[in-house]
């Protein structure tokens, strides 16, 4: 089956075709890097995103946070969901875990800071 | 305390202002004064939350946080000082900054240069001329975002957006997660003025219709949005009677451009571009006004925050260069725009500076298999095939040294289709 696709790694947004029989990718075209053809294999199968989102603290003040690396887009509203269940206590520093795995391995991490 | 005079004055703290500071004090200015009018330094980049930042200058994805974080965390190693809460009010042709600030009161500070960092604002909803009453519930998407993102407050559960430029795409998204319902995006334009990336992530995954060649006719509800009425528009953008489509909403997002902030430059006397709304600029970002220079979104609205790092960067060193030796002459060329291309900037060329320039321009319409072409006194200097150029995306071509030196007269960039 063949997969038309815009390749969201970066900016550029190469348009990528990408052919995959059974389970298995068989060709990636039309992406300028490997990140691109890294995404495409990974579209096809089972597409992944990075989450950002907030987290209140204490204080009352948001923290930006971000999953450490992507997570299966199917699992974005439930990863949500645990977020929202998070509380912070300033200080918070950018990189502190938040939440260890919070999916699949991945940690919730801080994205910006509380002083 | 702030002191009468610095070598430098840096109005804005966010991702311009940072960087140009760093590279001035870099190459040898250290008399630094950053005026940033909020309670701390960043920018626009606070409130940005989603990833995607920093991929062409740190070869890594961040949130805007983290990204404005390395840039203060180097303003800080360097004791470089940000006034916060600090508003410039005025500026003149001698490079005098009126400013205010709860401390200080109202105070003037003179500069050997200025560098003009304020960013631009969000065109509002009372320049489209949409009729309707004044319920709650109309946004910026610029302010929905602050809401969401920095004071943690949804301000809205069935929504549409207007305008299809990246900050209402990325609010499409980010209204998604936190709950609400994004029934559609309007593009009155047959293309999006955002990047592609951010139609398949933030629109497509979750999805969200975004419909083309389309606006909002009608804004209902008196003391709250209830509904607004959609309609497809002609090629002269005026609605198709018949093709009306209500939706039911409590919130509208506008996304429909940013305009640079440049009110201070207009007291100073800096040209302005009618085309960037930003400042007429020579290579270096150096202003009409000698000693003024200009970088970042004032200057002209940029897609990435890493080309703005990198213009301020420019005009941070050519601030410095200007403090330490002095002015210098210019031999100065035009650079226009032709056929197809709706800006280019920097407008002007000084042919006594012999570095790399970099011409940043975006197209007027969605082209494909076209070719840039740049050419002076009936040269061709430069030609570059593009696949495909569309006006959401700045295109950029560069002049060498080399190619500096053939320029005879005015320089043109055109699209040949």
């Amino acid at each position: 089956m063949k997969y038309r696709l815009i390749c969201i790694e970066c900016p550029m947004g190469c348009a990528i075709e990408a052919e995959k029989e059974g389970d298995t990718v068989v060709s990636v075209a039309g992406n300028s890097c490997p990140r691109g053809k890294l995404y495409a294999e990974n579209e096809v199968i089972c597409p992944m995103r990075v989450v950002t989102s907030t987290v209140r603290a204490t204080d009352g003040r948001m923290l930006p946070v971000k999953t450490n690396k992507p997570v299966k887009k199917s699992e974005i509203f439930s990863v949500m969901k645990k977020i929202n269940a998070q509380k912070v206590t300033p200080p918070v520093r950018i990189g502190e875990v938040i939440c260890r795995d919070i999916s699949d391995g991945a940690d919730l991490v801080a994205a910006g800071e509380l002083l | 305390m702030i002191k009468k005079n610095y070598d430098l004055i840096v109005i804005g703290g966010g991702p311009a202002g940072l960087a140009a500071a760093l590279s001035a004090y870099d190459n040898g200015v250290t008399d630094i004064l950053i005026l940033e009018r909020e309670e701390s330094a960043g920018g626009i980049l606070k409130q940005c939350i989603h990833n995607g930042f920093g991929l062409t200058r740190f070869k890594e994805s961040m949130t805007g946080p983290e990204y404005a974080a390395r840039f203060i965390d180097e303003v800080q190693k360097r004791n470089i000082f940000i006034a916060t809460g600090t508003t410039a009010l005025s500026l003149t042709a001698d490079k005098a900054v009126t400013a205010i600030s709860a401390e200080e009161g109202v105070f003037t500070v003179t500069g050997k240069a200025v560098v003009l960092a304020m960013g631009c604002r969000e065109r509002s909803k009372g320049a489209l001329n949409i009729p309707g009453t004044r319920p709650a519930g109309i946004f910026s998407a610029g302010t929905a975002q602050k809401f969401v993102n920095i004071k943690g407050y949804l301000p809205g559960k069935e929504v549409v957006i207007l305008g299809s430029g990246d900050i209402g795409l990325i609010m499409a998204r980010r209204m998604t997660l936190e709950g609400a319902k994004v029934h559609a995006v309007c593009e009155i334009m047959p293309y999006s003025s955002g990047l592609k990336r951010n139609i398949v992530q933030c629109l497509d995954d979750f999805g969200i219709p975004l419909y083309l060649n389309h606006t909002i006719t009608k804004i209902e509800g008196k003391e709250r949005v209830t509904g607004v009425v959609i309609s497809r528009v002609d090629e002269n953008k005026k609605p198709v009677p018949g093709t009306e489509k209500h939706i039911c909403c409590d919130t509208v997002l506008f996304s429909v451009g940013l305009i640079p902030e440049n009110e201070l430059s207009k007291k100073a006397g800096v040209e302005i571009s009618p085309r960037t709304k930003g400042a007429v600029v020579y290579q270096s970002r150096e202003t009409s006004v000698p000693g003024i220079f200009a970088c970042g979104n004032v200057l002209q609205v940029h897609d990435l925050v890493d080309f703005v790092s990198e213009e301020s960067e420019l005009a941070g060193k050519c601030a410095a260069e200007l403090i330490r030796n002095g002015a210098r002459e210019k031999r100065s060329v035009n650079v226009l725009n032709g056929e197809h291309i709706s800006y280019v900037c920097p407008q002007r060329l000084d042919l006594n500076r012999e570095e790399r320039v970099k011409l940043f321009f975006r197209v007027g319409n969605t082209f494909s298999d076209c070719k840039i072409v740049v050419e002076s006194g009936g040269v061709r200097l430069i030609e570059k095939k593009k696949k495909i150029a569309v006006p959401g995306e700045m295109e950029t071509v560069s002049l060498s040294k080399e190619t500096l030196a053939r320029i005879k007269g005015d320089v043109t960039v055109r699209l040949e289709v």
